[in-house]
C-alpha cells in the first residue's frame, strides 16, 4: 500500500474563511478555537487590520484565514484581489454574525457574497455562523436563525439560486456550541466520513457503548461520532474530558525526568525499560460517575486524534475485555488515516475542489 | 492525641459589590463563576457553618459591604464582630472607583480587629484582577500591595499606642514567626510607593484572585491551610504513604471545595516547573464536577466521579481516587502497569491512618 507519490505532491490544505462585520467575532473565535484562548479574554483583543492566516497541522492540515471585517473583498476600490487564491483551495466560507446587535447589514453583505460565489465557486459550502447567543432565550435565537434564514433565501431565491450550500449554526465562544459548529463545518471536509462513523458505530456495538467520539486534541472538534442521534450533552462531557486530560498531561508529564530516576526505576525488582514496564505506549484514561456507574474512557489514536466513550453503566469491571477491542478499531482508525491521507487531496467523491500546491 | 472539634471564626469584609459572596459561594457552595452574577447584595451578616474536613468548622461572617453596615459593625456592634476573630478576609475591588475611600474603611476595619482579635491574621485579596490587562496585572497588584501595607502598618501603629503597654509584650517566637513570613512573601517589596514601611506588627498576606482563574483556589488553600488541625501529622502520614509508593506527588484535597489540604512531593516531583500546578489542580477537578453534574442531572454539591485513573505511556501514571469520607486524594507516580495496582493497593490499605480526617462527627467503626 505504498502511496502514489504524485499524489502527495499536489496535497491541498482546505481552507476556512472567516468573515463578517468588524466586531461580530471572528478573530475571537479562531483565538478560542484553535489558540485555547479564554473566552474571557477575547475582550482585550485588538481590531485585526490584515488578514490573519493560521496553519493547522492535525489529523488533516488546514488553513483558517481570519478577514477584517472593514475589508469588503467584491468592492474595493483600492485593490483587487485576486480571488481564485482565495476561493480556489477553499473547503468553506464561514460568515459571522453578531446576533446581539443589529444584522441587517450583515446580512446584506453575506447576500452579496453568496451572489458573488455562486457564479465563480458554487461548491463552497457556507457557513452562517449566528454568533454570541450567550445570553439569549432559547425562543429569541430561534427567532434570529429564522429571520436571517429567510431573508438570505428570499434574496437568493429572487436571484434565480435555489439549493445554495447555505447553512446554519447558533453559536458563541462562551460554550460548547462553537465547537459544535466547527465539528460540523470541517466533517464535512474528511474524504470518507462515512467509513470512520461505521468504525465507531460498531465499535460501539461490541462494547455497549452509549456513544463515542473521535476528536482533534488540539481544537476539541469532533470528526466524527457514531450513528446514535446527535447529543450536545454527551458531546460536552467528553469535550471536556480531553480537557482534564490536556490539563494533567501538561501539568505533569512536560518536564523531563532525570536519568537517576528512571535508572532507579528500572533496576531491581524490576528489570526492564519503563517502556515495557507501561502497558501502553498512547495515554489512556477512564472514569467512573457516580450516578449510575457509567465510566468515560479515552484512548490516544495518534499525534492529534483521541477516542472518548461514554460506556453503559457497570461496565467499568469488563475494562480488559473492552481495552482490546479499543485497540482493534484504534488500529483501524490509525490504518483509515494513513491511507485517505494523500487521498483527501483527489477528494473527487466528495465535491471538494482540488487546487494547485499551495505555498505557505 | 489528636486535637478537638476546633471552630474557627472567619471575617469576611469588604465593599459592596467586591465579590465576597462570590468567592463564598464558589468555594464553597459549588457555583459556577457565571451563576455569582445572580447573588444580591449581602443584606447585614450572612454566617455560615462550613463543615471542613469533619473536625474543623469554620464560621464564616459574610458581611454585607454597603456603608450604612459597615458603620454598623464598626459602632454597635464593634466588639460583637470582631471579637474572637482567627481570620479576617478583606477584599478590595481592583476596578473601584473610590480607592482612598475603600482604604479609609479597611483602616478602620484594621483597628477594631487589632483592638479585639490582636492575633487574627490577615487576608487581603485584590479582587476582579481578570479586568486588568493581562500584562500589568503584576504591577497594578505590586503597587496595590505597597499602598495597602503602608496604611496596614499606620493603622497597627496607631492602635499601639493607645493600648497599655503590657498589650504590646509579644512572644519571642510571634515574631520569628513573623519574619519567616516575611521572607516567604518576598514579592512584596519592604519599601512602596510613598517610603519606608513600617514593621507591621501582624500576621498578614496579600493575593490577586478572580473568579475567572484559579487564582481564588491559590488565595484560599492559603486561608484554610493553617486552620487545618493536626496538619503536621497528616503531612507526615502523606511523606510515609509517598515513599512507600514510589510516588512523585500526593495531593490530599477536601471533598466539596477541592481545595488542596496538604500536599508532599518527592524530589524528583520538585523539578516541576508549574509552582502553580495546586490551585490548578483544584480547579480543573473542580470543573470537572460541574460537567459531570450537568451531565447527569444531580445535585452540584453531590458526590460526582469516584475513580479516575490515566496512564499517560511510558511517560507517568495518576490516579485520582476518593479517600477519606472527606477527602479525595491525587498521587502522581512514574509508569508501569504493577507498580501502578500495587500503589492503588497501598493507597487503599492507608485509608484507616487518615480516618481522623473525618473526625468526631462520623463515627468510624467501633475498634
Ligand atoms: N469580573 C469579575 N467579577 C466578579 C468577580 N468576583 C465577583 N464578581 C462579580 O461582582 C458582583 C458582586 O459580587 P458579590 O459577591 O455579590 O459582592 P459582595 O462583596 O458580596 O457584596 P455585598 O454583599 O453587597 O457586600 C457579582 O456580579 C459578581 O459576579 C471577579 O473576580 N471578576
Ligand atoms: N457575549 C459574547 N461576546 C463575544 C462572543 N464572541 C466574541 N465576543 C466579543 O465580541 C467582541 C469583538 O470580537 P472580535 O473577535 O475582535 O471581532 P472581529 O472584529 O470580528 O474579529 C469582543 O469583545 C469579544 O469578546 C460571544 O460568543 N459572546
Ligand atoms: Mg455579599
Amino acid at each position: 500500500k505504498v502511496p502514489d507519490p504524485t499524489t502527495t505532491q499536489t496535497k491541498g490544505k482546505p481552507r476556512l474563511l472567516l468573515m463578517g462585520q468588524r466586531r461580530s467575532g471572528k478573530s475571537s473565535i479562531s483565538s478560542v478555537v484553535f489558540h485555547k484562548l479564554p473566552p474571557s479574554e477575547t475582550l482585550f483583543l485588538e481590531s485585526t487590520a490584515r488578514i490573519q492566516k493560521d496553519s493547522l497541522n492535525s489529523f488533516m492540515e488546514f488553513q483558517v484565514w481570519d478577514f477584517p471585517g472593514q475589508i469588503d473583498i467584491f468592492d474595493n476600490p483600492n485593490f483587487t484581489f485576486d480571488m481564485d487564491a482565495i476561493f480556489g483551495e477553499i473547503g468553506a466560507l464561514i460568515w459571522v454574525i453578531d446576533a446581539q446587535d443589529d444584522y441587517l447589514e450583515a446580512v446584506a453583505r453575506l447576500n452579496a457574497t453568496i451572489l458573488h460565489l455562486q457564479r465563480g465557486y458554487p461548491h463552497i459550502n457556507i457557513e452562517v455562523f449566528i454568533h454570541k447567543v450567550d445570553g439569549l432565550s432559547d425562543d429569541y435565537k430561534l427567532d434570529i436563525q429564522r429571520d436571517v434564514t429567510i431573508r438570505i433565501q428570499d434574496e437568493l431565491s429572487d436571484q434565480g439560486i435555489e439549493n445554495a450550500p447555505v447553512n446554519f449554526h447558533l453559536t458563541s465562544i462562551y460554550n460548547h456550541s462553537i465547537f459544535e459548529a466547527f465539528s460540523k463545518v470541517i466533517q464535512k471536509l474528511i474524504p470518507r466520513l462515512g467509513q470512520l462513523e461505521a468504525m465507531l458505530t460498531n465499535l460501539c456495538r461490541t462494547c455497549r457503548f452509549e456513544k463515542a467520539y473521535l476528536f482533534d486534541v488540539n481544537t476539541k472538534i469532533y470528526i466524527a461520532t457514531d450513528s446514535t442521534p446527535e447529543d450536545m450533552a454527551s458531546y460536552e462531557i467528553c469535550s471536556d474530558y480531553v480537557d482534564v486530560i490536556i490539563d494533567f498531561t501538561e501539568v505533569y508529564g512536560s518536564w523531563q525526568r532525570t536519568q537517576k530516576w528512571r535508572d532507579r526505576l528500572e533496576g531491581e525488582p524490576w528489570n526492564q525499560p519503563l517502556e515495557d514496564q507501561a502497558a501502553c505506549e498512547w495515554a489512556e484514561s477512564g472514569m467512573v460517575l457516580t450516578d449510575a456507574q457509567r465510566p468515560i474512557m479515552l484512548r490516544e489514536v495518534d499525534r492529534f486524534l483521541a477516542l472518548v466513550a461514554i460506556m453503559k453503566e457497570g461496565s467499568y469491571d469488563k475494562m480488559p475485555q473492552i481495552n482490546m477491542n479499543v485497540d482493534v478499531v484504534v488500529k483501524g482508525l490509525t490504518e483509515f488515516f494513513e491511507i485517505t491521507k494523500p487521498k483527501e487531496t483527489r477528494v473527487t467523491d466528495k465535491g471538494v475542489p482540488s487546487g494547485g500546491v499551495i505555498q505557505t | 492525641q489528636l486535637k478537638k472539634v476546633k471552630k474557627q471564626k472567619v471575617l469576611l469584609m469588604g465593599k459592596s459589590g467586591s465579590g465576597k459572596s462570590s468567592m463564598r459561594s464558589i468555594i464553597f457552595s459549588n457555583y459556577l463563576a457565571r451563576d455569582t452574577r445572580r447573588l444580591g447584595a449581602t443584606i447585614d451578616i450572612d454566617l455560615s457553618h462550613v463543615k471542613f474536613l469533619g473536625n474543623l468548622t469554620l464560621n464564616l461572617w459574610d458581611c454585607g459591604g454597603q456603608e450604612a453596615f459597615m458603620e454598623n459593625y464598626l459602632s454597635q456592634q464593634r466588639a460583637h464582630v470582631f471579637s474572637n476573630v482567627g481570620v479576617l478576609i478583606y477584599v478590595f475591588d481592583i476596578e473601584s472607583r473610590d480607592v482612598e475611600r475603600d482604604l479609609a474603611t479597611y483602616v478602620n476595619i484594621i483597628s477594631a480587629l487589632v483592638q479585639y482579635s490582636r492575633e487574627a491574621k490577615v487576608f487581603v485579596l485584590i479582587h476582579k484582577m481578570d479586568l486588568i490587562q493581562p500584562m500589568t496585572r503584576e504591577d497594578v497588584f505590586d503597587h496595590r500591595v505597597g499602598v495597602i501595607r503602608r496604611k496596614t502598618a499606620e493603622a497597627v501603629a496607631i492602635v499601639r499606642k493607645h493600648k497599655p503597654e503590657h498589650q504590646l509584650q509579644q512572644h519571642p517566637q510571634y515574631y520569628q514567626q513573623q519574619h519567616h513570613h516575611q521572607q516567604q512573601q518576598q514579592q512584596f517589596p519592604p519599601g512602596g510607593p510613598g517610603g519606608t514601611i513600617p514593621d507591621i506588627d501582624m500576621d498578614m498576606q496579600l493575593f490577586a484572585t478572580s473568579i475567572w482563574d484559579q487564582s481564588l483556589y491559590k488565595a484560599w488553600a492559603s486561608i484554610i491551610h493553617d486552620l487545618v488541625p493536626n496538619l503536621s501529622v497528616i503531612e507526615m502520614q502523606l511523606a510515609s504513604l509517598g515513599v512507600a509508593i514510589d510516588a512523585d506527588e500526593i495531593l490530599l484535597f477536601e471533598r466539596t471545595s477541592f481545595l488542596v489540604v496538604s500536599k508532599w512531593t518527592s524530589r524528583e516531583g520538585e523539578r516541576n516547573p508549574y509552582g502553580d500546578r495546586f490551585e490548578r489542580m483544584s480547579n480543573i477537578l473542580k470543573s470537572w464536577k460541574h460537567t459531570c453534574a450537568k451531565f447527569t442531572g444531580t445535585p452540584r454539591n453531590a458526590e460526582q466521579f469516584s475513580d479516575f485513573e490515566y496512564k499517560m505511556g511510558a511517560n507517568f501514571s495518576i490516579f485520582v481516587t476518593k479517600f477519606t469520607t472527606n477527602t479525595y486524594i491525587l498521587v502522581c507516580m512514574p509508569p508501569g502497569e504493577a507498580r501502578f495496582n500495587s500503589a492503588k493497593l497501598n493507597v487503599g490499605a492507608a485509608r484507616p491512618w487518615f480516618k481522623f480526617l473525618d473526625g468526631p462527627a462520623v463515627p468510624g467503626p467501633a475498634s
